[in-house]
C-alpha cells in the first residue's frame, strides 16, 4: 500500500547519541552526544526517556518552534508497552500516539505524521524514536555485565533519540510518499541474525514500492535500508535478484553498517540496529547530503524484527516488517 | 508447498551469507583460560595448606571461596564482561561464571530494589544451573545407591 503525500515536508531534525555512536564516523554530526551510557540519569531505562526528551527538546530549538506550534506527537521505542516514549511524551504535554514497529517504528511514525499532515487534520508533528543499547539487552537478553559471547551475525542496539518535525509549511526536503509494508515470516528463529529475519520485509516493501509508484530502483540515487547489517546486506541484494528481478546493488546502503566504523568498533560486530538506528543515519550524513544536492532522491525502509523473547522460546518464528518513506530535495 | 520451496530457497541465501566463527581459535582459547582458571585453583589449594596447615578439603573450599570473590571483584569492577566476551566457556564454565552470572544480575537489577530487583532476578541466569545442578545431583547420587549400594 502506498500512499503519495500532498504537502508534507520535512522542516527540522535533531539526533542525540550516547558514547559508541559518538566513536563512528558520523560523531561529529549529531546535536549532542554523551561519553556516559547513564546519560546523567541513574538507570538505562531513564537515560533512554533522557535521550528521547532531549531530541524534542532540540528540535523545537532548532526550528524556532515551541511546544504551542505542535499539534501531535508519534513517538515509539523498544522497551516494554513502549515506556520510554511515554513518559517522554508526558514531559513535552502534546497529543501522542504511541508506535511500536521495533526497528521500523521511525518510518512508521514519519508516513502516519505524513499522513495527517497530508489530509489538512494537523499541521504540524513530531516523529521521535529512541532505543538503549543497555535497556534493549536488559530486556531482550542477558544482564549487561554478563558478556556472553555472540556470534559475528548479531547486531548492536544503538543508543540515541532522534525527532523531527513534519509541516505543511514548503521547505527543501519533501516527504513524497510512503509505502506501508507486510509482516514476513521466511521462518527464521535466530536473534542473533537479524539480518536474516528482516531481509525479505525489506525485499517486499522496497518491491512493493516500485510497482505501485511505476518506478526502477535507479530513480533513486540512494535506497536505505534500516539495520539489516553487514550479512543481512548481502542477503538482501541477492533475495532481491532471485525472487523479485531486481537490482539494488548501484544505489544502496545500510544505515546499520553507516553508523559505525566495524573495522575499529569490533563490538558492534554486523552492524547496528534499533529503531534510533536508520534514524541517526538518515536525519545526520544523508540529510546533510540531501540539503547540499549531492543526492536528490533518498527511499529509506526502516526494518523491523518483531522479537519477543517468550515467543522466540517457545520454538515460533521471528516475524519481520518493513515501511518505506520517499524523501525528495526540490 | 510453494512456500516451503520459498523458505528453503532463502535458507539457502542466508546460509551462504553466514560467516565462519572461528571456532578453533575459540576453542583453543577456552581451552587454556579454563586451564589457567584451574591451574590458578591449584596453587591456591597448595598454598592454602602450606600456609594455614588446613586439609585439602578445607583448602579447596578456601579456594573455592577465592575464586568467586575475585570474580565478583571483576564483575563489580566492569572488565570481567570484556574478558568473557574474549575467553568464553573459559571463563564462564569454572566456578568464576557462576559467581559472575549472579553477580552480573544482581548488578543489573540493583535500578528495580531489593526485593522485585536483585532478590528475584539474581538467580535470571545462575537458576538452570542450580536447578539440573539438583536434579543431576540426585539422579547419579541413586544410580549409585542402586548399583553400588551407595559404599564409596
Amino acid at each position: 500500500m502506498t500512499f503519495k503525500f500532498n504537502n508534507v515536508y520535512l522542516k527540522e531534525v535533531a539526533t542525540i547519541a550516547g558514547p559508541y555512536e559518538k566513536k563512528g564516523p558520523l560523531g561529529n554530526l549529531f546535536d549532542k552526544t554523551y561519553k556516559d551510557l547513564y546519560c546523567e540519569e541513574t538507570s538505562w531505562e531513564r537515560a533512554e526517556v533522557h535521550l528521547l526528551n532531549e531530541s524534542m527538546k532540540k528540535v523545537l530549538k532548532k526550528s524556532n518552534l515551541t511546544k504551542e506550534d505542535i499539534d501531535l506527537l508519534i513517538a515509539g521505542d523498544l522497551l516494554n508497552q513502549i515506556s520510554s516514549s511515554s513518559y517522554a511524551a508526558y514531559d513535552l504535554g502534546k497529543p501522542f500516539l504511541g508506535i511500536y514497529n521495533a526497528c521500523a517504528t521511525n518510518t512508521e511514525a514519519l508516513i502516519i505524521g505524513s499522513s495527517l499532515i497530508s489530509s489538512k487534520y494537523i499541521k504540524k508533528c513530531i516523529c521521535s524514536v529512541s532505543s538503549h543499547n543497555m535497556s534493549s539487552e536488559k530486556q531482550f537478553r542477558n544482564p549487561t555485565e554478563y558478556g556472553a559471547p555472540k556470534p559475528k551475525t548479531a547486531t548492536f542496539t544503538s543508543t540515541g533519540g532522534a525527532s523531527a518535525i513534519l509541516t505543511d509549511e514548503k521547505t527543501n526536503i519533501k516527504i513524497e510518499s510512503g509505502t506501508i509494508g507486510k509482516i514476513m515470516d521466511l521462518e527464521q528463529k535466530d536473534p542473533l541474525n537479524m539480518g536474516a529475519v528482516m531481509a525479505p520485509a525489506a525485499a517486499e516493501t522496497i518491491y512493493q514500492h516500485l510497482t505501485d509508484t511505476n518506478r526502477d530502483p535507479n530513480y533513486y540515487d540512494l535506497i536505505l535500508t534500516g539495520d539489516l547489517g553487514l550479512y543481512g546486506k548481502e542477503i538482501l541484494i541477492e533475495y532481491m535478484k532471485k525472487e523479485y528481478k531486481i537490482d539494488i546493488s548501484n544505489n544502496y546502503n545500510d544505515c546499520g553498517i553507516m553508523l559505525y566504523d566495524l573495522k575499529k568498533q569490533k563490538e558492534i560486530l554486523a552492524g547496528g540496529s534499533g529503531p534510533v538506528c536508520s534514524a541517526l543515519v538518515l536525519y545526520t550524513i544523508v540529510l546533510e547530503q540531501m540539503r547540499q544536492k549531492n543526492i536528490k532522491r533518498v527511499l529509506m525502509v526502516a526494518t523491523g524484527a518483531l522479537f519477543n523473547p517468550n515467543f522466540v522460546f517457545q520454538k515460533e518464528n521471528i516475524l519481520s516488517i518493513a515501511h518505506a518513506v520517499s524523501l525528495e530535495v526540490i | 508447498m510453494v512456500k516451503k520451496m520459498k523458505n528453503k530457497k532463502y535458507e539457502e541465501i542466508t546460509e551462504k551469507h553466514k560467516p565462519n566463527e572461528h571456532r578453533g581459535k575459540n576453542c583453543l582459547v577456552a581451552f587454556l583460560i579454563g586451564g589457567l582458571i584451574g591451574g590458578l585453583g591449584e596453587i591456591l589449594i597448595e598454598l592454602y595448606i602450606m600456609w594455614f596447615h588446613i586439609s585439602q578439603s578445607q583448602a579447596s573450599t578456601y579456594m573455592i571461596i577465592t575464586l568467586i570473590f575475585l570474580a565478583c571483584l571483576c564483575t563489580a569492577l566492569g572488565f570481567f564482561d570484556k574478558w568473557v566476551t574474549f575467553a568464553r566457556c573459559g571463563l564462564l564454565i569454572p566456578i568464576t561464571g557462576f559467581a559472575h552470572s549472579m553477580q552480573s544480575a544482581s548488578l543489573e537489577y540493583k535500578t528495580e530494589g531489593l526485593v522485585y530487583g536483585i532478590g528475584s532476578n539474581a538467580f535470571k541466569l545462575a537458576g538452570t544451573v542450580i536447578v539440573y545442578g539438583v536434579v543431576s545431583a540426585w539422579s547419579f547420587g541413586m544410580i549409585r545407591l542402586l548399583i553400588g549400594g551407595g559404599a564409596v
